[in-house]
C-alpha cells in the first residue's frame, strides 16, 4: 500500500497527461485539466508545507540554544510576522499602502537583489582565481569568452571600430552565438530532451522511484 | 553633481540591509547575518501567505464553499459533483484531502502518506514534461536542423555547413556506447571544440548576467537613495 | 617577489574592490559609449510593432527582485510600446516573487505615460500560481479556470479586458519575459509546442545562450538577451532606461573580468595547500 499505491497513481496519471497531449475529446480534457489543478493546488500546499519546516527547524534550534540561535530567532519572528500581518490583510495584502506591501518592497526586494548581486564580485574573483587554460579545449572555452564578454558590450565596437564591420568584436561576437554556440546549444538540447524523455518514462513505469524515499 | 537623500524612511531601511549584505565582501560579520536571518524569514512567510491568498482560497477554498452552497461556475447545472471544464465542486475535495495529506510528512509515524500527494505531482509534470521536451526539444530543433547546406550565398552557406558540422560532431561526442578511438575520435575531439565555445560564449553572457545585478543594487543606492544628480 | 608572485597573493577583497570601483565610476560620470542593436533585439521590436493594434497580448512576467536590472526595463519598453499601439495586456508571473514588483512597475509605465490606461480595461494583472508547466497547460484550456481572480483579487470573468481573452487562440502573441525556471523553456515547450502560439522572450543574460536554438529553429520570433538586450531595446525604441546607463558599467566590468582570467593565467601556479 504504501509505496504500490503511490507507484500506480504515477503510473496512471502519468500516461493520461501523456495522452492528453494527443488527444482534446472532453473524455480527457476534462479530468486532464482536473489533474493540472490538483497539481496546481497540491503544488501550494507544498509551499506551504516548505514555510512550515523552516519554522519547525529554527524553533527547534532556537529552543536547544544552539549556536547563532539569536539569529534563527530573528527569522522566526520575521515569519510570523510577515504571515500575521498576511493573514489580517487578506487577498488584498499587496495593495500599495498595505504593512505587507511596505514588507515586500523595503525588506524581501531589496534584500533578494543585493543577494544575486553579490555574484558580480565572486565571478571576478573565480575568474582571476579559478579560471586556468591548460588544454587545447580549455583555450577555445577562454577564446570564445572573452570575445564573447568584451563584443556584446559597447566598448568592444569602441576597440575595434577603426576596423571593417565584419571584424569588428560584436560582428564575431553575434557569428560565436548563431553559428557554433548555437550548434553545440542545440546538441545539448536534444540530448537533455532525449535524457528528460527517458527518466519521465521511467518515472512513469515505476523504474524510477527516488521521490518514494524513507522506509516502508 | 548634487546630493538629493530620499526623505523616505523605507528607502533608507533598503539601503541599510543593502549595505548590511555588501559587508559580507569584506568579512561575515553580524550585519550580514542578520539581514540573511531576516531575509530568509520574510521570504518563508510571503511565500506562505501568498501561495494562501493566492491559490488555496480563490482555486479551492471559494469553489468548494460554492459548491456545498448548490453553487458553482456553470450556474446552469445542478450538483455537487457535476463537474465540466473550469468548474470541477465537490471533486476539489480531492485535492484539498491530497493537499492535507502532504503534511503529513512532519509527523515521522503518518509521513509515509505524503507519498500520494506527491506521486500525483510526480505523475503530472513527468506526463507534461516528457510531451513538452519531446515537442519542443527534440522534434522541433530537428526540423529546425534540416535546413538547406546551398543557400546560393557564400557566407550563408560556409555558415549552414559548420552549423551543420558542430551539430552532428556535438550529438556524437555524447554518443558513450562506443570508444572515441580513430575516426570516430576525431569527430568527437571536434564536437568537444564546438562545446567548449558554446560554454565559452555561455560563461561570456553570465558575466554580464552577475555584473548586471550589481550595476542594479548601485543605481539604486546611488540613485533612489543618495538622490545623486 | 615579483610583481606576479606578489599577485598571486593577492586577497580577494582587493579585486572586490576594483570591481565595485569601475561599476560606480560610469554610473557617476557615464562614458556614453555608442549601443548598436544587434539583429536578435531587431526582430524582437518589429515581431511586436507587427501586432495588429489593439490587440489583446499575453505577457508572461516570470521573474523576482533578483533580476530586476535585466527584467523591468525590458517590461517597461514592451509596455510602451503595447500601449502605443493601444494594444491590451494581459500579465501573468508564475514566479512568488515577482507579482508585486510587475504590478508597480507597470502601473509606474501607465502613470507617469499613459495616463489614460485603465486596469482591467487595458491592462490585467492575473498575478502568480505555483504549478509551472501545469499553469500553463491549464491556461490553454480557459485562462478563467486557472485564475478566478486577478493579482488584486477581482473577479477575471468580470473584467472588461477578459470578455475577448479565455484561451491562448485569442492572442497574436505571447510575451516572455524570464529569469528562470519557470519561464521561456516552458512556454515554449507547453505552449508554442502545443498551442502553436507565436512567442517573442527576453531574458537573462546567464539563459539567453540556450534560447538561440529556439529562434533559429522559428520557436521564438525574438529574444532579448540580458542588459545588453534591454539596453538595444531602449535605443531602437529612442529611449534612455536604467539598462542604456548601465551598459558603461558593464563594459568596464567586463574589461575587467577579462583582465582577471588573462592575470590570472600567468601569476605562478601556487603549490596545493599554500
Amino acid at each position: 500500500m504504501k509505496r504500490e499505491v503511490p507507484l500506480f497513481l504515477t503510473a496512471v496519471i502519468g500516461v493520461f497527461m501523456i495522452l492528453s497531449f494527443f488527444v482534446p475529446h472532453q473524455v480527457v480534457s476534462v479530468p486532464g485539466q482536473f489533474l493540472q489543478l490538483t497539481a496546481v493546488i497540491v503544488v501550494s500546499c507544498g509551499y506551504v508545507l516548505g514555510g512550515a519546516n523552516v519554522l519547525r527547524v529554527n524553533l527547534d534550534a532556537i529552543a536547544k540554544q544552539q549556536p547563532g540561535w539569536i539569529y534563527k530567532l530573528v527569522l522566526v519572528l520575521s515569519l510570523l510576522a510577515t504571515v500575521a500581518i498576511g493573514a489580517i490583510e487578506g487577498s488584498g495584502f499587496l495593495d500599495p499602502g498595505r504593512r505587507s506591501r511596505w514588507i515586500y518592497d523595503t525588506l524581501y526586494s531589496p534584500m533578494s537583489a543585493t543577494m544575486f548581486a553579490l555574484l558580480a564580485f565572486f565571478i571576478a574573483s573565480a575568474a582571476f582565481r579559478a579560471f586556468r587554460v591548460r588544454t587545447v579545449e580549455a583555450w577555445w572555452l577562454a577564446a570564445a569568452a572573452l570575445i564573447v564578454m568584451i563584443g556584446r558590450v559597447p566598448i568592444g565596437d569602441a576597440l575595434t571600430g577603426f576596423l571593417p564591420p565584419a571584424l569588428h568584436l560584436s560582428s564575431i561576437q553575434e557569428w560565436i552565438m548563431n553559428v557554433p554556440q548555437n550548434a553545440a546549444k542545440r546538441a545539448i538540447l536534444m540530448g537533455a530532451a532525449l535524457g528528460v524523455m527517458a527518466t519521465g518514462l521511467r518515472v512513469i513505469l515505476g523504474i524510477e522511484r527516488s521521490y518514494l524515499s524513507g522506509e516502508d | 553633481m548634487s546630493l538629493h537623500p530620499s526623505p523616505d524612511l523605507s528607502v533608507w531601511v533598503a539601503a541599510f540591509l543593502t549595505l548590511c549584505i555588501f559587508s559580507f565582501l569584506y568579512r561575515d560579520n553580524p550585519f550580514y547575518k542578520f539581514a540573511e536571518h531576516l531575509f530568509v524569514g520574510v521570504s518563508a512567510g510571503y511565500y506562505i501567505i501568498l501561495n494562501f491568498w493566492t491559490v488555496l482560497v480563490p482555486n479551492l477554498g471559494e469553489p468548494l464553499l460554492a459548491s456545498f452552497q448548490g453553487r458553482g461556475v456553470v450556474a446552469a447545472r445542478d450538483g455537487m459533483f457535476a463537474a465540466s471544464l473550469g468548474d470541477y465542486r465537490g471533486w476539489l475535495l480531492i485535492p484539498a484531502l491530497l493537499g492535507l495529506m502532504l503534511f503529513t510528512r512532519l509527523f515521522g509515524r503518518i509521513g509515509w502518506m505524503s507519498r500520494w500527494p506527491l506521486a500525483v505531482i510526480i505523475g503530472v509534470f513527468a506526463g507534461l514534461k516528457t510531451t513538452g521536451y519531446a515537442q519542443g526539444d527534440l522534434v522541433a530543433q530537428i526540423e529546425g536542423s534540416l535546413q538547406p547546406l546551398w543557400t546560393g550565398d557564400p557566407a550563408t552557406t560556409i555558415n549552414a555547413i559548420i552549423f551543420t558540422v558542430g551539430l552532428l560532431t556535438s550529438l556524437l561526442f555524447f554518443f558513450y556506447s562506443r570508444e572515441p578511438r580513430g575516426a570516430f575520435g576525431v569527430v568527437s575531439r571536434i564536437g568537444i571544440g564546438f562545446l567548449m565555445v558554446g560554454f565559452g560564449a555561455g560563461y561570456g553572457y553570465t558575466v554580464m548576467s552577475r555584473v548586471s545585478l550589481l550595476i542594479g543594487r548601485f543605481q539604486f543606492l546611488l540613485g533612489d537613495w543618495l538622490g545623486l544628480r | 617577489m615579483s610583481p606576479l608572485e606578489r599577485l598571486a597573493r593577492l586577497d580577494r577583497r582587493w579585486i572586490f574592490l576594483m570591481m565595485g570601483i569601475l561599476v560606480l565610476i560610469p554610473l557617476l560620470w557615464p562614458l556614453k559609449m555608442e549601443i548598436r542593436p544587434t539583429a536578435s533585439s531587431r526582430t524582437f521590436h518589429r515581431a511586436i510593432a507587427a501586432i495588429p493594434d489593439g490587440a489583446t497580448v499575453l505577457m508572461s512576467c516570470d521573474y523576482d527582485p533578483g533580476s530586476i536590472p535585466e527584467m523591468v526595463p525590458m517590461t517597461r519598453t514592451a509596455m510602451r510600446q503595447l500601449w502605443e499601439k493601444n494594444c491590451k495586456v494581459v500579465v501573468t508571473v508564475l514566479w512568488p516573487g515577482g507579482p508585486g514588483l510587475v504590478d508597480k512597475v507597470i502601473e509606474d509605465v501607465a502613470v507617469a505615460d499613459f495616463p489614460g490606461k485603465r486596469y482591467g480595461v487595458d491592462w490585467v494583472n492575473l498575478g502568480y500560481k505555483p504549478g509551472n508547466e501545469a499553469v500553463m497547460v491549464l491556461m490553454g484550456q480557459g485562462i478563467l479556470t486557472a485564475f478566478p481572480n486577478d493579482y488584486r483579487g477581482n473577479l477575471t470573468r468580470s473584467l472588461p479586458i477578459m470578455q475577448r481573452a479565455r484561451t491562448y487562440a485569442d492572442f497574436p502573441l505571447l510575451i516572455s519575459i524570464s529569469a528562470g525556471y519557470p519561464g521561456t523553456k516552458e512556454w515554449v515547450q507547453q505552449v508554442q509546442a502545443r498551442f502553436h502560439l507565436p512567442m517573442v522572450a527576453g531574458v537573462t543574460a546567464v539563459s539567453a545562450p540556450e534560447f538561440f536554438p529556439y529562434v533559429q529553429s522559428g520557436q521564438l520570433v525574438g529574444l532579448l538577451g540580458g542588459m545588453a538586450g534591454a539596453a538595444e531595446y531602449e535605443k531602437l525604441r529612442n529611449e534612455s532606461g536604467d539598462a542604456s546607463r548601465g551598459m558603461d558599467a558593464q563594459s568596464l566590468a567586463h574589461v575587467f573580468v577579462a583582465l582577471c582570467i588573462v592575470l590570472g593565467n600567468l601569476v605562478p601556479r601556487r603549490r596545493a595547500g599554500s
